[in-house]
């Protein structure tokens, strides 16, 4: 591939991304106001589709507001960190044949170490408002993310085995005959689970709950840095529901009367559907639920998955 | 986890449903009679008005968003002077309507009153008094009061006896 192609490919990427993220103000909108017997916005523009842009608008000019207690450097660095962590991510996602930034040999260990980094920008936004508040929800985000990235590594370790790579590309041929879910529901299952949590969404958006700790990490910030968490977070939705394709969904794979990219973002756009459905459903556990859960029940789910793998694939190979 | 997984599919039927939503300006919310909108000063059948400036709703008002002066014609028949009620403050709780001896202040269920100037949500007694008799047609305050205030005569009304000679001796 030319270096044109390249900067074709990352500037393709990046621009569908955003908008992406942008579009799924819209579409989360929509699709709770669906499940909740409403119209949803559908008064600014065709379908309400402006409301993108009166948001960002808005967004744009509200009062940026830095409190003068704030550690500034950080106070702004730390909603750049979760937004760049996110579509670093986004580099080792292939979206066709040919079509990834980066084809990494170790495209997965890249994917656990950049989500693993976001928890900083959680923990430096909550530490910089220097506001207790913040600072709890810092913490509770901080132990949710670290307890629930330790089984998300894990519960990709089956896939490996049969796929017998760490490059992304190659995982999704190895689903040619059949895709992984069918291989690893207990890995699927728990990797959705650890996704959920990574990105922080509800049901488990327990750094953000409202009710007892104001706005959890982000409470001091304001206008497009409060955005910035925003977009992370819908960027990483996103990401977890495109890597969730990649992985078990077989990818851009499936019949040939569609092109690849638009298998790979219908599957994606599925999971996304189904980020925004738990939103509408389900009830907020409570924090020691929430880490109890994770530890007392997936982890040892999760090792016992590859367990069981592990000795089926070594039998299958004798 | 079972019964989380209900829970989603249930609200993913949601999805069939019909939507709850009115589309407000172009599709008109149904409103009872007795919905607590705008407040009216109503007139009695003969056209005269029935408030008699009893200060009773101005007493009752939780907000105190009602102003009012009473003054008699030359019949003695009692009227407010101006009436004023201060929308900007008005909770809508009805309770001007129950105080009212003469149905005269009533609600009703217009509610579409929003202004651009919080001046103009200031309504004199010109802009509250209607021409309508409101919830209760045919009522006439001064036909029932045992006073003549130029509608009937003292004693002259159909369910009052003829008033008591407080000059003579006998019973």
């Amino acid at each position: 591939m030319t270096v044109m192609q390249h900067i074709w490919i990352v500037l393709g990427v990046l621009f569908v991304l955003l908008n992406i993220a942008a579009g799924l103000i819209w579409v989360e909108r929509r699709l709770l106001a669906v499940w909740q017997d409403r119209l949803g916005p559908n008064r600014a523009g065709p379908l309400g589709l402006f409301i993108v842009l009166a948001d960002t608008l808005k967004l744009f000019f509200k009062e940026d507001w830095i409190p003068p207690f704030a550690d500034k450097w950080v106070f702004i660095l730390a909603p750049a960190i979760v937004v760049a962590s996110v579509l670093m991510s986004f580099v080792i996602v292939p979206f066709a044949p040919g079509i990834v930034v980066a084809d990494l040999n170790v495209g997965l260990l890249f994917f656990l170490a950049m989500s693993s980094l976001g928890v900083y920008s959680i923990v430096l936004g909550g530490w910089a408002s220097n506001n207790k508040y913040s600072l709890l929800g810092a913490l509770r985000g901080a132990s949710q993310m670290i307890a629930y990235e330790v089984f998300m590594g894990l519960s990709l370790m089956g896939v490996v085995m049969l796929s017998r790579s760490f490059n992304l590309a190659e995982i999704v041929a190895a689903q040619e005959k059949m895709w992984f879910v069918v291989l690893q529901p207990v890995g699927f299952v728990i990797f959705f689970i650890a996704g959920l949590a990574e990105t922080h969404r509800l049901p488990f958006d327990i750094p953000e709950a409202e009710s007892e700790l104001v706005a959890g990490f982000h409470a001091e910030y304001s206008g497009m840095k409060f955005g910035m968490f925003f977009i992370g977070e819908y960027l990483g939705i996103t990401l977890i529901s495109a890597m969730t394709v990649t992985l078990f969904f077989g990818g851009w794979l499936g019949p040939s009367f569609l092109p690849p990219v638009v298998w790979f973002f219908g599957k994606t756009f599925l999971f996304i559907a189904l980020f925004i459905l738990l939103r509408a459903s389900l009830p907020r556990p409570r924090y020691d639920q929430l880490l109890t859960y994770g530890w007392k029940l997936l982890l040892p789910l999760v090792l016992l998955n590859l367990l069981v793998t592990g000795a089926i694939a070594l039998s299958l190979k004798h | 986890m079972i019964s989380h997984l209900r829970t989603m599919w249930l609200v993913f039927l949601h999805l069939f449903q019909k939507r709850a939503t009115i589309q407000y300006p172009e599709e008109k919310v149904p409103l009872r009679p007795r919905w607590r909108g705008r407040i009216v000063l109503t007139k009695d059948p003969d056209g005269g008005e029935r408030c008699v400036g009893c200060y009773l709703c101005a007493a009752a008002c939780p907000v105190d968003c009602i102003a009012l002066q009473a003054t008699e014609d030359a019949n003695g028949r009692r009227y407010p002077e101006f009436f004023r009620i201060n929308f900007s403050r008005c909770i809508f709780c009805g309770y001007c309507e129950e105080a009212c001896p003469t149905y005269a202040i009533q609600l009703t269920p217009d509610f579409e009153m929003g202004e651009y100037r919080r001046q103009d949500l200031v309504y004199e007694k010109e802009d509250l008094l209607i021409d309508s008799q409101g919830k209760y047609p045919g009522y006439n305050f001064y036909k029932m009061a045992g006073l003549s205030a130029g509608v009937k005569e003292k004693g002259k009304g159909d369910n009052e006896e003829a008033p008591v000679d407080i000059k003579s001796l006998l019973p």
